[in-house]
């Protein structure tokens, strides 16, 4: 029992963090999915999100606040992909992605201009901040929402892919992208749909992952983005539940490491677990069998 | 015009610049902004011509030149901080496990080596992945190094967290640009060497040079060797031109800030990645400061002007370039006497003039 409740809150933490990557992770591996790009980024939108809670605030309520963050983060990812990837639809692969980082460099440093490089308190957002006690452990309610709130919302999106007339393009594009759209699927607003539900999920995430970790810096979505990239890739790349199963294992792992003393070790081992995959399982635990993945 | 020629003019324009910066050296105050521009340009400049030997003429989209900067920078602070000043750097570690303290120029080498030699093992796993996992993974190998050069564990060498200081380093503009400058011209002799073609031909068409009998993995491994080695020694040059040293700065985003020079001076072309470098820098570091001091003209505050408009003024520019002027400045043409000579004699039979001072 006293192993238990000492060693349950690293475990607890890490199935939220967990949860919180699994959200950002969704995005990547769609857009990988489909567009065959890593967003680098996404996780800058991830930050955004977060900056976006912390101005809002200041001027409405709270519930108007959050439906705000919303809809302003979808926006950002909507018009991040027509600006900047759109025009690149017919360029080398390489120059998407390199204007992918283009982005992410003007997202970060946008943010360093508005937040003056001072780290910002996140709010409280009420019910969801309150502490509470689970097995003799404190905790804020979110670490328990979290895994609940990222079950559902994948099921909602696995039924959305498998069985609506979007979700259906989706599959098509992503398998194979010339023909869909010779087939009459309208590419652009696929790719657009796919951006947009990766925003707002990316915008869920960021509610659920301020609330534990409450400063906002310009840089905050940099390693989370990153992380949640190795569990797409992990999870085999392209495959929703592969990306929240990945994102789960490093959550857990990384809050396991921390709680033997390796701190500095906890990003490294996200790494690592990368490279190994890639190495020898590059397809990923769901991924199809690759043809020109690698 | 003979092959002759052409080298001594390139001989004096080179002369000619080293002679220009010694005598701006002895006429401006020693603090002036140019040298600092200057300094740090020619660093930049090796260190993505370095990258651009990777990314452009091998065609591998490696995202670590950060890393094994860190590498580089490191093996230089550790390698020359004298051994009086050990304990005071090492304040928290015993004055530390190294009590020797070696030339710079050897210790600058060393950084290269060390750096090479940290390719070398990365590039075991990582040199079989292709295009986007290789950027990934190479971005996630140079967080590691990082994380590796901060554990405490590591103290005694690399002094964990903390600041390196205190270590000895050469204050003229002269020696930054001939150290960046004969590292360049290695990689420019080793790009028209036969290694040099075997990695365009690598770039184009993998799977054709393959069957023209060029050993993939070999020469994968000694471009990302190679490259990784001039970005440790540009590494330690940087450490040079700081005076301190820490672990925290090289980060993805200055991997990224590289990438983006090479981008602009276009992929592939040596000469547009060293005027580049010299752009990002002067406009970063001096040009644009302006826009970071709020400003009054009369009694009418200039909005938007704060600190940090400056980088978000850049980086929509870096936006633009990589949006609508995909080839950058270059593209893969390089800057050279004999182009210009060509160009004019082309139009004009009479005119030859040099084209300015270009690294």
């Amino acid at each position: 029992m006293d192993w238990i409740s000492r060693n349950l809150p690293y475990l607890m933490a890490g199935i939220s963090v967990g949860g919180q990557y699994a959200l950002i992770a969704i995005g990547y591996t769609m857009v990988y999915g489909i567009l065959r790009l890593i967003n680098f980024a996404h996780g800058d939108i991830f930050m955004c999100a977060g900056l976006i809670m912390v101005y809002s605030v200041t001027v409405m309520p709270m519930y108007l606040a959050i439906p705000f963050v919303l809809v302003t983060t979808v926006l950002i990812g909507f018009l991040v992909e027509r600006v900047a990837y759109k025009p690149l639809r017919s360029a080398p692969r390489m120059s998407v992605m390199i204007s992918a980082i283009g982005v992410s460099y003007l997202l970060q440093n946008l943010a360093l201009y508005i937040t003056g490089g001072l780290a910002q308190q996140y709010p409280t957002i009420p019910w969801i901040s309150d502490v509470i006690t689970v097995f003799g452990v404190t905790t804020k309610r979110v670490t328990v929402i979290t895994p609940f709130l990222v079950i559902f919302l994948v099921v909602v999106l696995v039924l959305l892919i498998r069985k609506t007339k979007i979700g259906m393009a989706m599959r098509a594009a992503s398998k194979d992208f010339e023909t869909s759209a010779l087939m009459g699927i309208k590419i652009n607003s696929v790719i657009s749909t796919t951006f947009i539900i990766g925003s707002f999920l990316a915008a869920v995430g960021s509610l659920l992952f301020f609330s534990n970790y409450t400063g906002v810096t310009p840089t905050v979505g940099a390693m989370p983005g990153l992380k949640a990239f190795v569990a797409a890739v992990f999870g085999g790349i392209g495959s929703i539940p592969g990306a929240v199963i990945g994102a789960f294992i490093i959550g857990i792992s990384e809050n396991i490491i921390k709680g033997l003393g390796w701190t500095t070790f906890s990003d490294a081992f996200t790494f690592a677990l990368l490279i190994a995959v890639l190495i020898w399982k590059p397809t990923g635990l769901f991924g199809e069998a690759a043809t020109d993945k690698v | 015009m003979s092959k002759k020629t052409e080298t001594i003019i390139n001989v004096l324009l080179i002369g000619a610049l080293l002679l220009v910066l010694f005598i701006l050296e002895k006429t401006l105050p020693s603090t002036h902004m140019l040298f600092t521009v200057l300094k740090k340009g020619a660093i930049y400049a090796l260190v993505a011509v370095s990258m651009n030997l990777l990314n452009g003429f091998t065609g591998l989209f490696s995202l670590g030149q950060a890393g094994f900067m860190l590498v580089g920078a490191y093996t230089y602070g550790v390698l020359t901080i004298p051994v009086a000043e050990r304990a005071n750097v090492y304040m928290y570690f015993d004055g530390g496990l190294i009590q020797f303290a070696l030339h710079p120029i050897i210790a600058i080498i060393l950084a290269g080596a060390l750096a090479g030699l940290f390719a070398y093992l990365i590039g075991l796993p990582v040199l079989r992945l292709k295009s986007d996992y290789l950027a990934i993974a190479t971005l996630g190998f140079a967080e590691i190094i990082r994380a590796i050069f901060q554990w405490d564990k590591l103290g005694p060498i690399t002094n964990g967290s903390n600041l390196l200081r205190s270590y000895p380093s050469y204050k003229s503009v002269l020696f930054y640009f001939v150290a960046a400058g004969l590292c360049i011209a290695l990689i420019v002799m080793l790009i028209n060497s036969t290694y040099g073609r075997a990695f365009k031909a690598i770039r184009d068409d993998e799977v054709a040079a393959e069957a023209m009998g060029i050993n993939l993995a070999h020469h994968k491994r000694i471009a990302f060797v190679i490259s990784s080695f001039f970005a440790g020694v540009s590494g330690a040059l940087l450490a040079m031109y700081q005076t301190s040293v820490q672990a925290a700065m090289f980060k993805s985003a200055m991997t990224y800030e590289i990438l983006l020079i090479v981008v602009i001076g276009g992929i592939g072309s040596i000469t547009g990645s060293c005027i580049s470098s010299f752009l990002f820098i002067i406009l970063s570091e001096w040009l644009l400061r302006f826009l970071d001091t709020e400003t009054y003209i009369g009694d009418f505050h200039v909005p938007l002007l704060r600190s940090g408009f400056r980088k978000v003024v850049f980086a929509v520019l870096i936006m633009i370039v990589v949006l609508f002027f995909r080839k950058g400045i270059m593209g893969t043409r390089e800057f050279s006497v004999r182009g210009i000579y060509n160009k004019l004699t082309g139009k004009k039979k009479k005119a030859e003039k040099g084209g300015g001072a270009n690294e």
